[in-house]
Formats: structure tokens, C-alpha cells, sequence
């Protein structure tokens, strides 16, 4: 079910109207998953994932929003006080819990709705440009559902130093709907930014957030984008990201996925000119009876571009991760220097990961190679360390975090690369405990 | 009273005997070379005593202050006081120097009922450890034995050794590969490290080594059993007539 038309989004202002770029959207989404509907294992890109009880949902109707929480009770889940903050909670915009101090004046971090509503330049022709409706019967589902989302914009030549927090909180009033934010994150040329986007539960609730961030990326902008999905275990979490990159630009991804009974993230990026650069770095951490999925798809359409991926995980318990990466490079791209790697770590003998990498390669001048591997924890590493003293748990702490630390090691921004650092040192502390 | 005492042991790795019998008194303040062609049982004898858990011991004893060694798991032996230098030393990419340390240091110190160092001390006692192999704090940044030259290797092997300060330590052909300059570093820091009441054993390949490290006594191992003991001119007598002199099997020893 779809929200009907002039129904709007935000916790200010319900009655809203709907503005014609989203009610052009929705219409485009609810229309899009009627005719689609919920994956089954018998997709292709579903096999390994199944959606359990979500299939039973009669209805997929978006959240109203919960009481906003109190500062106390979102603070931790936030990285870093200091980060300029803004906060969706049940995917409609909290004022009173966002903050913009330590932004260059020049940039735009606004609600999507009212960036819409106001007839931005940018967002009204960015909107639902680069993840479409038609590209996943998620993307649909978001597009009929969303209500507001996150706006942000660096313009032509500023550098943003300071980390932009962009926070998704469920509440326990989602519980039985869906939370679709939706988000768009536009740098314009030799634009540079950080951001860290994230998504967390405050209260249990068996929800699904199902979110579209769309990326682009002018000639020669810089983004370094770290994605953390850690809602409790009751939740779904389906994510979609797509980055479009002009040329000369850089894109440098991290990605951890330690929550949620499934969490799925697509990452799609598109070159969109040469000398383009994507780094893709994934952690999934999991317990229980988690899955996490990742299914990446790189397009080189432009020649001489370089792209690098390096996902792993550590599974425990009877939790499973699924990889598919996919790297597509077409006729035009000569001299596509491409890498990926799928690395995991089983840390239980009935711990599953099914590894898919899918290189389609149309051009004859390229390098492209990929590797995967799923082990358990290295016996002459773990004979080292026992020699030294050091054994069982922490051993076992030791190594797991020697294993993942290789990808956190990758984030570029120094201070969000420790407060990643502590968040995964902390929870595989849990994990080997 | 002697330190480690290994009576009549006999050890096997996939069924196939590699050490039998051996016996071996090294008192404390002692230094012991272990000297023997290629494959006689030189680096499993470091390793068995280390507890490798490849090899089986299927008879014999090893007891270190006369409590028993064979009963107890690697990080057992480490909290008790043995260090083995690793001939090869693991890669660990991902844990720094610093951090590996100090978590060893302190889990030694745990087992022993000790509080947990300061960090800020432990930086102070690095510090003095780290002129010992002639390295600035710098290499404690990076991650252990990973990207790190073969000499590089051998000397964080000492640099481990001197913090952990071990009753008993085991080089195992800790000078193989080394050029002079590392031969130098590595043996001055296991000298300085000579205490009264703990004992060396360097297990080597070559005499070239123990001209810098000057044993009391030296064993010659072939075949699993120690052919001949003496005194440090047994070293130098080896040398001259090369291995065959003691097992029949040709083998350089200069």
C-alpha cells in the first residue's frame, strides 16, 4: 500500500502538500512494485537471501514517526558529538536533534522535503535520477514510500573537512511498516566531502528500512563515504546506494553491516568519464542467525578508470554473508584496471558465506582480477601468539581484529577511521567473548 | 639445581619419529649451541619444547625449575618462562608492534598474578628495549613481521625476547639468513640479556653464529640424538672437520 497523494513527511508538518518532483516519484515506485513484487530465492539476485517473514507482510505502509528520542538516547548512536548531525527518525526529519554548526556556508544540508518543497535546483533534478524505480523492486518500494530524506550539497570547488553525520533512527513504532529515507548527496566540481551515514534501532521493532542513497559525484570531487547498518535484530535492512562519477573523480566507500536479522546493501557506481576512481571496503559482522548481503556492481563505461574492492566478514554463531560482486566493463573502457577481493572469516563450523564474484569484461585492453576465500582462523598465526602468551579469547580477538582491521585501515578521514576502529574492535569483542 | 632438564625424549611428527632420545641438563646463567646438519631434529627439538602442537612427544620428559613442560599448552610454557625465537616468524597484518607486545607482556604478567602495565610505563620500557636492537620507536607502528625484511624479522624476535624477559630462550636458527651487521645486533642483544638465573639454548646450523654468542657448552645432534657434547671448542673443532666428522652425513658447519 502506498500513501495517498498530499499525505507528506515531516515531524513538523504532516499536512504538507506532497511537491510534484516526489509525488511524480512515488507514483513511479507504487506503480513499479505493483508490477515487480517481493523477490523470492528463485531470482537470480535473491538466491542466497531470503526475506523470511517479511513475505508475510500483507501490506508495506510507511511509518509514522515515533516519539523523537531524547538527546541521551541518541547519543550512542552518534560517532562523534562535534560532526555537524542530521537525524531522521522513522524516516522523517528531527530538527530538534539535527545540527549544522561547522558547515561552510556555501553548503546544503537540509531535509529532502523542504529542499523539494523550496524547489532547490539541484535536488529537484537530482531526485530519483541516478536509483530510479525501475532498478530493483526496493528502489520501487522506496520511491512509493518515502516521505522525506537527507539532502546534501557541496558545491563547485569547497572542501568539507568536517565529517557529516547522516543518522536514520528506527523507533519501536516502526514496528510492522517500513522506514524508506531516502537521501542524495550531490558534490559538485572538485567538491570534496566526508560522510558518514548510518542507520540504528532505538527500541526492538520488527521493521524494515529500506533505503536509497543516491551519489553524485561532479568532475574531480572527492567523497569518502562510510555506511554503518546496525539496527537491533527484529529489523530488516535494505539499502540501496548508487554513485554516479564524472570524471577524474574519487569515491572511497567503507561499508559495516553488524545489525538487523538481514541487512542487504546494493552499491552501484557508474563512470560517467575517464580517470574515474572507486574504492568499495566492506566489513559484515555477524552473529545469530544474521545475513548480510552485499551485492556491488561496478559499470566502467569510460576508459582508463580504476576500481579496487576489498570486502570481508567474520561470521559467528550460524549467521551467513553473501557477496556478489559484479564489475562490468564495457567495450568503450580500455585500460579498466580493476580489483576485487572477497575475504571471510568463520569463526563457527555452521557460519555460511556464498561468494559470487561476476566479471563481465567487453573491452580487450583491461586488468581485471578478483579473488575469494573463506577460512577459519590462521593455526600458525594463532601458535604465534600462544607462544607469546597470548591464547584463546584473546587470541581469537587478536586475529579477528588483525583480519578486519586491514579494511578499517582503508578509511581516509583519521578521525572517522577511529571511531570505526573502536565500533569494530568493540563488537568482535562480543563476537570472541 | 638445573633449569631445564629433558630426559630420554622422543618425539614424532605424522607417525614418522624425528627426535629419539634425547637428554640435556642446561643450568642456570648457562648458554647450550645445539649444532647439526639439516634434518637432525635441531628445530624440532626448539619447537617440541615450545609445544608446536604438530608434534607428538610419545615418550621422555622435559621439565623446566622441575615442573613438568610436555603437560602444558604453548601460552602455559610462555607464562612459565620459555621464549622461543621462531626460525620463521609469523605475519600478523593488521596488530602493531605495540599492541602485540604489550598484550603478550601483559597476559605473561596476568598468569603471573601481576597487575597489567601502564601503558605510559610500558612505552618507557620499550623505549630501553628497543636501543637493545639498535631500532627507533617507529617499528613498534608497524604490524608484526608483516612486509619486514628476513633480518628485521629475527631482530623483533630479540626485541620480544627482551620484554618478555624469558627464563628460558630458545633461538631457533635465529642467525639464518642474517648478514653481519644483524648478526651483530641480534647476538649483542641475547648477550646483554644474559642473566644468573636464565639460560639460553641457540640452536644453529653454522659456528659462524657463536663467535658472537659464546656457548658453555655445545651438543651435536644427528639423526634425533645428540652425538657428542664439549665444551665451546667442539664448535671450533666442527668447524674444521665439517659434520661428517660426528654422523657420517657431509654438511657445511663454517
Amino acid at each position: 500500500m502506498v500513501d495517498g497523494c498530499g499525505r507528506g513527511g515531516g515531524v513538523s508538518d504532516s499536512t504538507m502538500l506532497v511537491p510534484e518532483t516526489m509525488m511524480a516519484l512515488r507514483e513511479a515506485g507504487a506503480a513499479e512494485f505493483a508490477r515487480v513484487g517481493l523477490p523470492t530465492t528463485r531470482d537470480e539476485e535473491w538466491r542466497f537471501t531470503p526475506l523470511g517473514d517479511l513475505t508475510k507482510w500483507s501490506t508495506f505502509e510507511s511509518a509514522e514517526p515515533g516519539e523523537t528520542p531524547s538527546a541521551d538516547a541518541l547519543a550512542p548512536h552518534l560517532f562523534d558529538a562535534g560532526w555537524p548531525l542530521l537525524v531522521l527518525v522513522d524516516g522523517h526529519f528531527a530538527p530538534e536533534r539535527s545540527s549544522l554548526a561547522g558547515l561552510p556556508a556555501d553548503v546544503t544540508a537540509m531535509p529532502l522535503h523542504e529542499a523539494i518543497t523550496e524547489g532547490h535546483p539541484v535536488a529537484t533534478t537530482e531526485l530519483g535520477r541516478w536509483a530510479g524505480p525501475d532498478q530493483t523492486a526496493f528502489t520501487a518500494l522506496n520511491a512509493s514510500l518515502f516521505t522525506d530524506g537527507l539532502f546534501l550539497h557541496v558545491p563547485k570547488g569547497t572542501a568539507v573537512t568536517t565529517p557529516i553525520q547522516l543518522l536514520s533512527i528506527t523507533t519501536a513504532a516502526a514496528d510492522g511498516k517500513v522506514v524508506a529515507p531516502r537521501m542524495l548527496i550531490v558534490l559538485g566540481e572538485s567538491a570534496s566531502a566526508t560522510v558518514v551515514e548510518s542507520y540504528a534501532s532505538i527500541g526492538d521493532a520488527a521493521s524494515l528500512t529500506n533505503a536509497v542513497v543516491e551519489v553524485h559525484l561532479g568532475a574531480n570531487a572527492r567523497l569518502d563515504h562510510s555506511r554503518v547498518a546496525r539496527e537491533r535484530d527484529g529489523a530488516w535492512h535494505i539499502g540501496f546506494t548508487h554513485v554516479d562519477q564524472e570524471q577524474d573523480s574519487h569515491y572511497r566507500a567503507f561499508a559495516l553491516a553488524m545489525g538487523g536479522r538481514l541487512s542487504r546493501h546494493n552499491l552501484h557506481a557508474r563512470h560517467l568519464g575517464e580517470r574515474v576512481e572507486t574504492l568499495l571496503y566492506g566489513l559484515y559482522l555477524t552473529t545469530g542467525d544474521q545475513v548480510a548481503d552485499t551485492h556491488s556492481a561496478i559499470f566502467h563505461d569510460q576508459p582508463n578508470c580504476n576500481s579496487w574492492e576489498v570486502y570481508k566478514g567474520v561470521l559467528g554463531d550460524r549467521s551467513r554473508g553473501v557477496f556478489n560482486g559484479k564489475v562490468l566493463v564495457d567495450r568503450l573502457a580500455q585500460k579498466t584496471d580493476a580489483k576485487q577481493t572477497n575475504r571471510n572469516l568463520l569463526l563457527s563450523d555452521q557460519a555460511r558465506v556464498d561468494a559470487k564474484p561476476q566479471l563481465e569484461i567487453f573491452a580487450d585492453d583491461v586488468r581485471c582480477t578478483h579473488g575469494a576465500t573463506i577460512g577459519q582462523l590462521n593455526a600458525q598465526q594463532r601458535y604465534y601468539l600462544q607462544s607469546r602468551g597470548i591464547a584463546g579469547q584473546q587470541a581469537e580477538q587478536l586475529l579477528t581484529w588483525a583480519f578486519a582491521a586491514e579494511v578499517v585501515a582503508e578509511i581516509a578521514d583519521p578521525t572517522v577511521r577511529q571511531v570505526m576502529e573502536a565500533v569494530v574492535h568493540a563488537k568482535l569483542g562480543e563476537m570472541t567473548a | 639445581m638445573s633449569l631445564l632438564s629433558v630426559t630420554n625424549l622422543h618425539a614424532s611428527v605424522d607417525e614418522t619419529e624425528i627426535l629419539k632420545g634425547i637428554s640435556l641438563t642446561v643450568g642456570a646463567g648457562e648458554v647450550h649451541a645445539i649444532m647439526g646438519p639439516n634434518g637432525s631434529g635441531k628445530s624440532t627439538l626448539a619447537q617440541v619444547l615450545a609445544g608446536h602442537p604438530a608434534y607428538e612427544v610419545t615418550s621422555g620428559s622435559a621439565t623446566l625449575d622441575g615442573v613438568d613442560l610436555l603437560d602444558m599448552e604453548p601460552e602455559e610454557r610462555a607464562w612459565a618462562g620459555v621464549f622461543l625465537a621462531f626460525q620463521y616468524p609469523v605475519e600478523i597484518p593488521g596488530v602493531t608492534n605495540a599492541y602485540f607486545l604489550r598484550q603478550a607482556y601483559n597476559e605473561i604478567r596476568k598468569a603471573r598474578g601481576l597487575d597489567e602495565i601502564d601503558p605510559i610505563d610500558f612505552v618507557d620500557l620499550l623505549e630501553e628495549k628497543l636501543k637493545m636492537v639498535e631500532w627507533g620507536p617507529e617499528i613498534m607502528e608497524r604490524a608484526v613481521n608483516f612486509g619486514f625484511s628476513g633480518g628485521e624479522k629475527k631482530r623483533n624476535e630479540i626485541l620480544q625476547m627482551a620484554v618478555l624477559e624469558p627464563k628460558l630462550a630458545i633461538l631457533d636458527e635465529t642467525d639464518s639468513g642474517l648478514d653481519i651487521d644483524a648478526l651483530r645486533i641480534v647476538a649483542g642483544g641475547v648477550n646483554r640479556l644474559r642473566r644468573p638465573d636464565s639460560a639460553t639454548i641457540v640452536v644453529t646450523h653454522y659456528q659462524r653464529l657463536l663467535d658472537f654468542i659464546v656457548p658453555d657448552y655445545v651438543h651435536v645432534l644427528a639423526d634425533g640424538r645428540i652425538v657428542r657434547s664439549g665444551g665451546k671448542e667442539l664448535a671450533l673443532e666442527l668447524e674444521e672437520k665439517g659434520y661428517e666428522w660426528l654422523t657420517g652425513v657431509a654438511g657445511a658447519v663454517a
